[in-house]
């Protein structure tokens, strides 16, 4: 059981967003769907939830097509900020979470013990739109989980917060997997991907260039990267056989590498020439997959 | 449906707490109260000041008479026995409001010019002219020598009927009393949808500029929405109305006036109500299903105005129609246009109001408007959920086209 998208195409006229994208979440897993923008991130989450029908193919969760009979166990945290700016935050959750088929006796207390984990139990009876834009990210996120989904669809969760309020939210991401919601989230900052995601998928132009698990990815990358830190000079380790990018960081170079040999081979040419602080062998990022994959930087 | 309660219930809660909506509402009621009140404070500013006028009487005998009639219009007189000069003189110096000069013509019937610094006011001469008209009258009858049955009999009015040979054709009594009510309800009809349309686009606009729609278009399906949002906005209609109607009566019965008189609708046949409130109800779904698809086809409220513009011309067409063919019910271009269904819910129930509309006719109408609304709510929902997904500049064909593209594969 869980969230699969088969052979999945969307046009619009002539211009295709989603080109035969097929994924598989499996259930209670974190997915991670990265891409440039207009990679079709936004198109493939609105086909998911049924804003949008698909040109070819077929989405289902847990085998059934999902339609508005399903709202209920679906939770959507769009892009772009979607609240009433003139009600107050408990009034305006209290809406949101009925529409998706709560009781309000079964809400008020959930939504004080979200106000409360968030640190923001005194907006309660503010309006929306006195709020900070990232206490109304919090709000936002209240409202897309609030009904207990089994399905979590993030769109940018993290944009516009501030490094505490990040982690904040990410524990309560984690929470939420940890009770068997199957999450899939797209975000700017790879490392939060990185982070908390099992299985990733990058989109380039509608494509899938990359999926699976994380693991296997970097691992079946092959290259590796290695840090070193010293006085230098490392002009020359751009030419080194084996190295495949050369790039200067503040205290010394970031090399990608094609194998462990070509480690080996470094340390032994540098050494003794300068002094060296640091020396260490890194699992490629997932930022490197992307680069090399969509060939271009993220951000 | 449980939904469609919500959206409904939300609309109605948010638009009667917003302060606008209170001030409107509030400003409204105290014009209301003003109207009802208009005799007292216009007799407030003016305080209870009558006119007084001079009057030089040169007959000796038409003051008396004239002095007794004036009295009961709110005017003074004072016979004065100065020359006419010194009389015009104290005229100017703000003595008199006005002076009147009595003669008596050749034939011995009364006569008379009035002086005053302007002659703007219009109230005191005409007044006074009527009653000289009929102190007159008397004086010619006196002359002629006339009783006064014969004198009755002279000024009474000829009895003239109007009768209709069809069968179902509507009595004098009928048709006056379906006029009025007619009127009534095209009014109401026509500020119902003007009022409350716009209120629907908007307030649909301002959940998509918000981009809350995008969470709600992904939990409750566009069509509950679109009723939900149709249905809460009646009503606050209902409830705005009810208001002024408490607040009018209310008036009314405090400043003690005899305005509140019902029509005398005893005459008219009961279906009629029951028409217009079909025409009324069917006549507000149409427009509002409308106004909602405008709504949803904007990005930004301030655009509401413009996209909404062309079907606001539809209700006033519809309603300058009607008033003509309050006085032509029978014409080919009334009858004909009562079967379009923008211009139908205001012109069928005019025709069934003023003259008899065939059965057949009027299933027609009714089947036409219920189908015109089926369709518009298919296309609305369409549109509504693909709108409510585009961003960007406005142009209403185009969008509308792009909108119902979004909602297929």
């Amino acid at each position: 059981m869980s969230l699969e998208i088969i052979e999945v195409t969307k046009r619009f006229g002539q211009t295709t967003a989603v080109d035969h994208l097929t994924l598989t979440v499996p259930e209670g897993e974190m997915f991670g769907l990265l891409g440039a923008n207009g990679a079709g991130k936004t198109t493939t989450f609105r086909m998911i939830l049924g804003l949008l029908l698909p040109t070819e193919g077929v989405i289902r969760w847990q085998g059934e097509p999902i339609d508005d009979s399903k709202s209920h166990l679906i939770g959507y945290l769009p892009e772009e900020r979607g609240l009433y700016p003139k009600l107050n935050v408990q009034e305006q959750l209290l809406y949101l979470g009925r529409l998706r088929g709560m009781k309000k006796t079964d809400l008020l207390p959930e939504i004080d013990r979200w106000l409360e984990r968030f640190h923001i139990r005194d907006y309660a009876n503010k309006r929306v739109e006195e709020l900070s834009k990232g206490n109304q990210q919090k709000i936002q996120f209240i409202a897309a989980v609030l009904h207990r989904p089994k399905l979590l669809i993030l769109d940018e969760p993290f944009s516009g917060l501030d490094p505490v309020n990040v982690e904040l939210l990410k524990e309560a991401v984690l929470d939420l997997k940890r009770n068997g919601t199957t999450i899939v989230f797209s975000s700017h900052r790879m490392e939060h991907v990185e982070e908390l995601c099992e299985h990733v998928c990058i989109l380039r132009r509608g494509r899938a260039v990359v999926a699976g698990a994380l693991r296997e990815l970097k691992r079946s990358f092959g290259k590796q990267i290695l840090i070193i830190q010293g006085d230098g000079p490392f002009e020359q380790l751009a030419r080194f056989p084996g190295v495949l990018q050369w790039k200067r960081t503040a205290e010394g170079v970031r090399l990608q590498i094609a194998n462990e040999e070509t480690a080996q081979a470094i340390l032994g040419h540098i050494a003794g020439k300068f002094a060296v602080r640091l020396f260490a062998l890194e699992e490629p990022s997932l930022n490197d997959i992307f680069i090399e994959k969509v060939g271009a930087a993220y951000e | 449906m449980n939904k469609f309660f919500l959206v409904a219930v939300h609309t109605y809660q948010t638009k009667l707490k917003a302060k606008a909506f209170l001030v409107t509402t509030a400003i409204t009621c105290l014009l209301i109260i003003g109207v009802a009140n208009i005799q007292p404070i216009i007799e407030f500013f003016t305080g209870d000041e009558k006119p007084h006028v001079a009057v030089i009487d040169r007959t000796g005998s038409l003051y008396g008479p004239l002095a007794k009639q004036a009295n009961h219009n709110q005017i003074a007189l004072t016979k004065i026995t100065d020359m006419e000069n010194e009389a015009k003189e104290a005229v100017k110096e703000g003595k008199w409001d006005g002076l009147l000069v009595l003669s008596m013509d050749a034939k011995g019937l009364p006569e008379a010019v009035y002086y005053a610094n302007t002659i703007v006011d219009n109230q005191t001469p005409e007044e006074l002219e009527r009653a000289l008209s009929q102190l007159k009258t008397a004086l010619s009858a006196a002359k002629l020598g006339l009783t006064d049955e014969q004198m009755a009999e002279l000024s009474k009015p000829v009895p003239f009927q109007k009768v209709a040979l069809e069968k179902n054709a509507k009595t004098e009594e009928e048709l006056n009393q379906a006029r009025a009510l007619v009127y009534v309800l095209l009014f109401a009809m026509y500020m119902f949808v003007l009022m409350y349309g716009g209120m629907i686009a908007t307030e649909v606009a301002t959940e998509k500029s918000s981009r809350v729609m995008e969470i709600l278009v992904s939990s409750v399906p566009p069509v509950q929405q679109l009723f939900g949002k149709i249905i809460g906005v009646a009503l606050v209609s209902l409830t705005q109305f009810f208001v002024f109607f408490a607040v009018a009566f209310a008036a009314l019965k405090t400043s003690g006036q005899e305005v509140w008189r019902f029509l005398g609708l005893d005459h008219l046949p009961a279906s009629i109500f029951v028409y217009a409130l079909v025409f009324f109800l069917l006549g507000y779904l149409l427009y509002a299903v409308l106004f909602a698809v405008l709504g949803s086809l904007v990005s930004r409220v301030e655009d509401v105005q413009p996209a909404i513009t062309p079907v606001m011309m539809l209700v006033v067409a519809a309603f300058m129609i009607a008033m003509f063919g309050l006085n032509a019910p029978e014409s080919a271009f009334v009858t004909g246009a009562s079967f379009v269904p923008f211009f139908a819910p205001m012109l069928m129930f005019l025709r069934i109001g003023l003259v008899s509309v065939p059965g057949w006719e009027v299933a027609l109408c009714l089947a036409l408007l219920a189908a015109t609304i089926a369709l518009l709510i298919y296309f609305g929902a369409k549109v509504y959920r693909g709108g409510v997904l585009m961003y960007g500049r406005m142009n209403i064909f185009k969008d509308i086209k792009q909108a119902i593209q979004l909602t297929k594969k």
